[in-house]
C-alpha cells in the first residue's frame, strides 16, 4: 500500500495581483520504507511540496491520499492530528523551542498526543538515546551544537513513531562533516524500516537516497530509482 | 480527555515560563491589573464598611420602632400639606398611650439644638432629645456610667441629662461625668448617665453618640424646639414580627384621637427605619455605582495593557506557534495556551492587588470602618480571571488561527 498518493496537485499563491504557481501539476506515489530525495533549484517548489506532503498546507487543486485517506479536504484540526501521529518533521533551521530543554522538546508531540507523563518521558528519553544524546537531555537548544540540535529535532520527529519522516534541507545549516553525520543517522533510521522524504538542493546529499525526484518550476522533471547507495558505514554499495 | 488535561498543563507551564522569561514586562503588565484590583477591592470594601455601619446605626434605631410624626421622613405628600397638618401634642401622646394595646413602650419626643458646656469645654449644636423615662425602652441603650432618667425625674421635669458617648468624651475627657452639672443653653443640668458607644459614624445627628437626653418637660420650659412643638410619638412593638400589626393599630388609634372622618387622609405619618434604608440605598446606590464604574475603568485600562502585551507576545512567538502546529498542536491548544498566559498575568496581579488592598484597608480601618470579606476575595480573583480571559481572547484567537507554514517562515 502507498503511504502517499498525490494526483495532479497544484499550489497557487496569490501575491498581489500576480499568481505564483509554486506547484503546477505534480503526481507521485511513495511506498512504505522508501528513501526519497526531492531535488531542484531554489524556488522550484520543493518546500511547497514538502509542506503539502506534511499536511501543513492544502493544495489549491488535485487530490492527496495519505494512507488512502483524502487529506485535501480535511479540517485544520484533523490535519493537526495527522501531523501529530503520522508525520515527523526535520527542518533546516531545527525549529526547536528555544526555552525548552531537549527532553521537553522531544516530549512535546507526545503531550499533544495525550500520552501520560511517565510513558512520554520514557519514550522521549529513549528517542534521545537513539540519536546519541542521552547525556544532553536537560540542555537547552542554545547549549547544544548545530549537529546536536538537529539530532534533538530528529528525535522529536521519531518519537511518535510516524509513518513518514519529512526533512527539508536538514543539513543546510550544518558544516559538511556534521551534515554527513546527520545523513548517517538518516540511514540508520531508514534501515529500521522508516519512510524518509528528504528535500535538498545538493547533489551529494540527494545521493544518500534510493530514489530522486527532480522538480523544476513546480513540475516533476525526473523521478528515478538510483542504483547505488551509501551503506550505514559510509561505503558505497551496489544495490 | 487525557489530551485536554496534558495540553492544559503544558499551556500553564509554558505560560508561567513565558512570564518568567520576560520578568520586567510581565511585572509592568501586572501593575495595571494590580492597581485595578486594589482599587476595586478597596472601593467595594469601603462600600461594605459604610453599609455595615449604616445598618448597625439603623438597627440602633430599631427595626421594631415606629415614629408617629407630623412629618413623613420620605413620602410624596407635598411639603406644604404636611406643614399645614395640626401639630401632634402631648395630649395626643397621652391619649395614644392609653388607647394603644400592642406597643411595648410609647414615648413622646421633642428635640432642640443646644450648646452644652462644662467648664471651658463645649459642644455646639447638640441634638437634645426630650422624652419620658419610657423612651429608654424604645431603644437598646446600654450605659457606660449611671442610668437613664427616672419616672419621677421625667414627670417632674427635673433638670437631668443623659449624654451620648461622643458628647461625654468631649466634655469629660477623664470620664468623670456623673453628678457633674453641665450648662445646656443657660440652664444647669445634672448628668445622671452616659451611654456606651453606639458606634455609627454615618447617622450624624441620628447617632445617639452625638445626642443628649433630657426629660421632655425641660424642653418645653427652657428651649425653642425644632418643629414648633410638634411631638414625635415613638412606639416600640413587642417584637419585630408585630411591627405591622402595631402600625395598623397605631394608625387607627391616631385617626380616632385626631377625629378624622373615614374619607379624610391621615394628618400624621408613621415613620420607620425601613424607609430610611430605602432612602439610603437610593442615594448611596448611585454613589456606589459611580464608584465601581470609575474603579472598573482602571481595571479596564489594565486589561487593555494586557491585550497589548499579549499581541506583542503572539507576534514574538509566531515561529514557536508554527513549530507547535507542525508537531500537532490544534487551534484549541494554542488558544488555551495564550488564554492561560493572559489569565496567569491577571490572577497573579490580582492576588497581589488583593493583598495590597487588604493591607491598605487595615490602615484605612483606623479612620473609616471597612471590611474585607470572603466574597470580595472570591470576586476579586474571579474578576482578575475574567479580565485575563477577556483581554487574552483576541490575541489568543489571532495566534490560534495563524497559518502553520507562514508562521514557520516568520523571521
Ligand atoms: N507563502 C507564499 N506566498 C507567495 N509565494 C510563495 C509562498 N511560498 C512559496 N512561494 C513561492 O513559490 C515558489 C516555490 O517556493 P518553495 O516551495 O519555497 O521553493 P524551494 O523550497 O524549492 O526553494 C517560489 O517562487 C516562492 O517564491
Ligand atoms: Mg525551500
Amino acid at each position: 500500500m502507498n503511504i502517499i498518493d498525490i494526483e495532479h496537485i497544484a499550489k497557487i499563491y496569490q501575491v498581489g495581483t500576480e499568481e505564483v504557481h509554486a506547484l503546477q501539476d505534480v503526481s507521485l506515489r511513495i511506498d512504505k520504507n522508501e528513501y526519497v530525495a526531492i531535488m531542484g533549484p531554489s524556488g522550484s517548489g520543493k518546500s511547497t511540496l514538502m509542506n503539502m506532503l506534511g499536511c501543513l498546507d492544502t493544495p489549491t487543486s488535485g487530490k492527496y491520499l495519505f494512507k488512502s485517506e483524502n487529506v485535501s479536504q480535511m479540517s485544520d484540526n484533523d490535519l493537526a492530528t495527522i501531523r501529530n501521529r503520522e508525520i515527523g518533521f526535520v527542518f533546516q533551521t531545527f525549529n526547536l523551542l528555544p526555552r525548552s530543554d531537549a527532553l521537553h522538546n522531544v516530549e512535546l508531540p507526545l503531550i499533544y498526543a495525550g500520552m501520560s507523563y511517565l510513558d512520554r518521558k520514557e519514550r522521549a528519553e529513549q528517542a534521545l538515546a537513539d540519536v546519541g544524546l542521552s547525556d544532553r537531555m536537560h540542555h537547552k537548544p542554545n547549549e547544544l551544537s548545530g549537529g546536536q540540535r538537529q539530532r534533538v529535532a530528529i528525535a522529536r520527529a521519531l518519537v511518535t513513531k510516524p509513518s513518514i519522516i519529512l526533512a527539508d534541507e536538514p543539513t543546510g545549516n550544518l558544516d559538511s562533516k556534521t551534515g554527513e553525520e546527520i545523513m548517517q543517522l538518516f540511514h540508520e533510521i531508514h534501515a529500521k524500516g522508516n519512510t524518509i522524504i528528504l528535500v535538498t538542493h545538493e547533489e551529494y546529499i540527494a545521493e544518500h537516497a534510493l530514489r530522486i525526484i527532480r522538480l523544476k518550476d513546480g513540475l516533476i522533471e525526473n523521478d528515478e530509482v538510483v542504483s547505488k547507495r551509501y551503506t550505514p558505514n559510509g561505503n558505497i554499495a551496489a544495490e | 480527555m487525557g489530551n485536554i488535561i496534558f495540553e492544559f498543563k503544558e499551556g500553564l507551564f509554558i505560560a508561567l515560563r513565558a512570564l518568567k522569561a520576560n520578568k520586567v514586562r510581565s511585572i509592568l503588565t501586572m501593575l495595571g491589573i494590580f492597581i485595578g484590583i486594589t482599587v476595586v477591592v478597596l472601593m467595594s470594601t469601603a462600600i461594605k464598611g459604610i453599609d455595615n455601619s449604616f445598618q448597625k446605626g439603623i438597627s440602633a434605631l430599631g427595626s421594631d420602632v415606629l415614629y408617629i410624626d407630623k412629618w413623613a421622613w420620605f413620602s410624596n405628600v407635598e411639603w406644604w400639606k404636611m406643614r399645614n397638618r395640626r401639630n401632634i401634642t402631648m395630649e395626643d401622646y397621652k391619649k395614644f398611650k392609653d388607647s394603644a394595646k400592642l406597643p411595648l413602650a410609647v414615648a413622646p419626643t421633642l428635640s432642640s439644638r443646644q450648646t452644652i458646656k462644662f467648664g471651658d469645654r463645649r459642644v455646639d449644636n447638640v441634638f437634645l432629645n426630650g422624652s419620658t423615662s419610657d423612651y429608654v425602652k424604645t431603644t437598646n441603650f446600654t450605659f457606660a456610667q449611671g442610668r437613664f432618667y427616672s419616672d419621677v425625674e421625667s414627670n417632674s421635669s427635673r433638670q437631668v441629662v443623659v449624654l451620648g458617648s461622643e458628647i461625654a468624651k468631649e466634655l469629660f475627657p477623664r470620664g468623670d461625668a456623673i453628678d457633674k452639672n453641665v450648662k445646656i443653653g443657660k440652664e444647669s443640668f445634672k448628668v445622671v448617665g452616659v451611654l456606651t458607644e453606639q458606634g455609627s459614624f454615618i447617622l450624624g445627628p441620628f447617632n445617639p453618640d452625638n445626642r443628649a437626653y433630657v426629660p421632655i418637660g425641660t424642653i418645653f420650659k427652657n428651649f425653642k424646639t425644632m418643629h414648633r412643638s410638634t411631638v414625635t410619638i415613638t412606639v416600640r412593638a413587642k417584637n419585630p414580627a408585630l411591627v405591622e400589626e402595631t402600625k395598623i393599630e397605631a394608625e387607627g388609634v391616631m385617626r380616632k384621637i385626631r377625629g378624622l372622618k373615614y374619607d379624610e387622609p391621615n394628618d400624621f405619618s408613621i415613620n420607620q427605619q425601613e424607609g430610611l434604608m430605602d432612602n439610603y440605598n437610593s442615594v448611596v446606590g448611585v454613589i456606589k455605582i459611580a464608584g465601581l464604574f470609575i474603579t472598573g475603568l482602571s481595571l479596564f485600562v489594565g486589561a487593555i495593557g494586557i491585550m497589548n502585551i499579549m499581541f506583542v507576545s503572539v507576534r514574538e512567538r509566531t515561529r514557536e506557534i508554527g513549530i507547535r502546529k507542525a508537531i500537532g498542536a490544534k487551534k484549541r491548544t494554542i488558544l488555551t495556551q495564550f488564554l492561560l498566559e493572559a489569565s496567569a498575568i491577571c490572577v497573579v496581579g490580582g492576588i497581589a492587588g488583593l493583598i495590597a488592598a487588604v493591607i491598605l484597608s487595615m490602615i484605612i480601618n483606623q479612620f473609616i470602618p471597612t471590611s474585607v470579606q470572603v466574597d470580595v476575595v472570591i470576586i476579586a480573583i474571579g474578576v482578575s480571571l475574567l479580565t485575563g480571559i477577556l483581554s487574552g481572547i483576541a490575541p489568543a484567537y489571532t495566534a490560534a488561527k495563524l497559518d502553520p507554514v507562514d508562521s514557520l517562515r516568520y523571521e
